[in-house]
């Protein structure tokens, strides 16, 4: 078994796109869920507006610029939608709309009928030609041994990061200021923040709307990498990857969703190697085999993921006094 | 220093000079009116005390003023603005805040915090604002005003601790404070010395005398220890199955035979 190669291999997708791709997702999910305490179980739905807001208008012939307000706008409309009729409700209608949500976004986008729009099950590709004509980087490849980029996937990793690094000032600067204050009076208890004179349902629309329209741009990014859009990427599994992430790293914390993007990918491309190498080598005896090596990898990401609730349940860096007050 | 003014007692007769009327409010739960009041107006300036056996409406008398539940019928004014169809957080804006019978502390926000939520109108409570900045000027006169408050009710120790980790009479002194920071004409107070400790309740009263005499505020409150009702307040008013049973000064009360039949005709507590 190559550890040294397991090892790097993760190192590679804790910076790559996907992780990238991910922490600024996860910066969104982690001011509705985090911060004001929305179960919003349909985030990939934004993640999907995003990536097809972009590729549609491309694909129509517009520019990528126009693409990207569009796809920002569609999430932010997502969110107003999905906001409006269920947030004077009590907390669980949100999470059962949204989650329906954006299953029914996804079969839409795949369905027959909305092919001329959204190529149905083949999705839309070449769309980011523009992005990477702006590429500064020359042609070759980065970094040591397998340790390597090519210039098109540095070019997506400063896009991501760039995001990434722009999502945290702006949250830091949100969680800091007194409308973050009335985001986390919410999360606490509406009735006392309603006697207040606070418009509870407005703080709650506007996390909601400005969470997806991060959680679009997390979307973009990964479509940009792939140069494709396909509906059966974005299934409701993505949007519990975004709660592992953020719950990993620290929900309502302001770094947390992106040191849990980092690991999440470390933990999981590491794993990939490692339970690959322990099938070679047969130390999982005869009962698996390489086709096993996906499920198993799940099933101790699943396990991982139960231990730190168990052992560590306010995440990396989430602060366990705050996590064990009595929130009568 | 009681305030002083000149009213009938008999149920829903008019004050002077009236800061809160209510008019015909009612409201069914199923078959039962569990509030049915024909009239009732509150004196600027006063402690007025809300009576009633356990379930007279009490509680849900303060909900339907503050819009957090809507009536099924009649109207109330504050100042003589209605309140008809106002969402709760309107009527805090507009000068009556209440507080809650089980505190609603933000226990994962700091004393300070939880004060300074209280605040109106400050521009950074807009999204705009908050990405964009220009807020922190109100802040720190906010934060001043939020100090002398914490001061006032002695928390000034404990203002960078978690709310939810005060006790509970803490919490209900931190619930005054905050409701005062919102500068409200009329402040509601639902059980406020209700599992509070015997050392703090005096303590408690003498916040809510302050409420009258040092700032002028009307004070309503509701109340299940007659001792405590005695000593505070005004005026007194019961409550029986949803409507005025009595009102008047607490010594023309406390011996009206209708509340003491009322009382009588319940379960019975531990009322004088």
């Amino acid at each position: 078994m190559d550890v040294g190669k397991i090892l790097i291999d993760g190192l590679r997708a804790a910076v790559g796109v996907p992780a990238a791709a991910f922490a600024v997702s996860a910066v969104g999910l982690n001011l509705q869920f985090g911060y004001t305490g929305l179960l919003n179980f349909g985030h990939v739905g934004s993640m999907l507006l995003g990536a097809y807001g972009l590729a549609i208008t491309v694909d129509l012939g517009g520019p990528m610029w126009l693409g990207v307000v569009a796809g920002i706008g569609a999430a932010v409309l997502f969110g107003l939608a999905l906001g409006y009729p269920t947030l004077r409700l009590r907390a669980d209608f949100l999470a059962i709309t949204t989650i329906a949500a954006s299953e029914i976004l996804r079969l839409v986008f795949r369905s027959e009928f909305a092919r001329p729009l959204t190529g149905g099950v083949f999705g839309i590709q070449s769309f980011a030609d523009g992005f990477f004509a702006l590429n500064p980087y020359p042609d070759g490849v980065y970094g040591l041994g397998t340790f390597r980029f090519d210039e098109r996937q540095l070019w997506v990793m400063t896009l991501g990061w760039l995001l990434v690094g722009l999502g945290l000032a702006a949250t830091r600067r949100l969680v800091y200021s007194p409308w973050g204050r009335t985001l986390k009076a919410v999360r606490e208890d509406e009735d006392a923040t309603a006697s207040l004179g606070k418009n509870v349902f407005l703080i709650k629309l506007q996390s909601l709307m400005l969470g997806g329209a991060i959680g679009a741009l997390g979307g973009m990014v990964l479509a940009i990498d792939q140069q494709n859009v396909n509906p059966d990427f974005f299934q409701p599994i993505v949007t519990f990857y975004v709660y592992t992430i953020v719950i990993m790293g620290g929900a309502a914390t302001i770094t947390g969703p992106v040191i849990g993007a980092v690991l999440f990918w470390f933990l999981f491309e590491a794993m990939d190697g490692f339970v690959g190498a322990a099938v070679e080598l047969g130390w999982l005896g005869p009962w698996f085999d390489s086709t096993d090596v996906g499920p198993i990898r799940f099933a101790v990401f699943g396990l991982g993921l139960m231990l730190l609730m168990i052992f560590r349940p306010q995440g990396i860096l989430g602060s366990r006094e705050e996590l064990m007050i009595d929130a009568r | 220093m009681p305030a002083d003014f000149a009213a009938d007692t008999a149920p829903g007769s008019t004050k002077p000079d009236a800061v809160l009327t209510v008019d015909g409010v009612f409201r069914k739960f199923g078959g039962l009116r569990a509030v049915d009041v024909a009239h009732l107006e509150v004196q600027r300036g006063t402690i007025t005390s809300l009576i009633g056996p356990n379930g007279a409406g009490k509680t849900t008398l303060f909900n339907l003023l503050t819009g957090f539940d809507k009536p099924d019928g009649g109207e109330w004014h504050l100042d003589g603005g209605t309140l008809v169809g106002i969402a709760s957080y309107q009527v805090a804006r507009r000068g009556m805040v209440r507080t809650f019978q089980l505190t609603k502390s933000l226990a994962r926000l700091t004393v300070l915090e939880n004060v300074l939520l209280g605040a109106p109108d400050q521009p950074g409570e807009r999204l705009s604002r908050a990405l964009f900045g220009g807020w922190a000027a109100k802040e720190a006169t906010n934060t001043e005003k939020a100090f002398s408050l914490l001061d006032q009710f002695g928390l000034t120790d404990k203002r960078d601790d978690y709310a939810g980790s005060l006790s509970g009479g803490q919490r209900k002194l931190l619930e005054m404070a905050r409701a005062l920071m919102v500068d409200p004409a009329v402040i509601m107070l639902d059980e406020p010395m209700a599992g509070v400790n015997p050392a703090l309740t005096q303590d408690l009263l003498h916040h809510v005398k302050a409420l009258r005499d040092e700032q002028g505020k009307t004070v309503v409150f509701i109340e299940h220890d007659m001792d405590v009702v005695m000593d505070i307040s005004d005026w007194v008013v019961c409550l029986a199955e949803g409507a005025v049973i009595s009102e008047g000064p607490p010594e023309h009360v406390s011996t009206d035979e209708r509340v003491i039949d009322a009382y009588l005709g319940s379960t019975h507590g531990d009322h004088a």
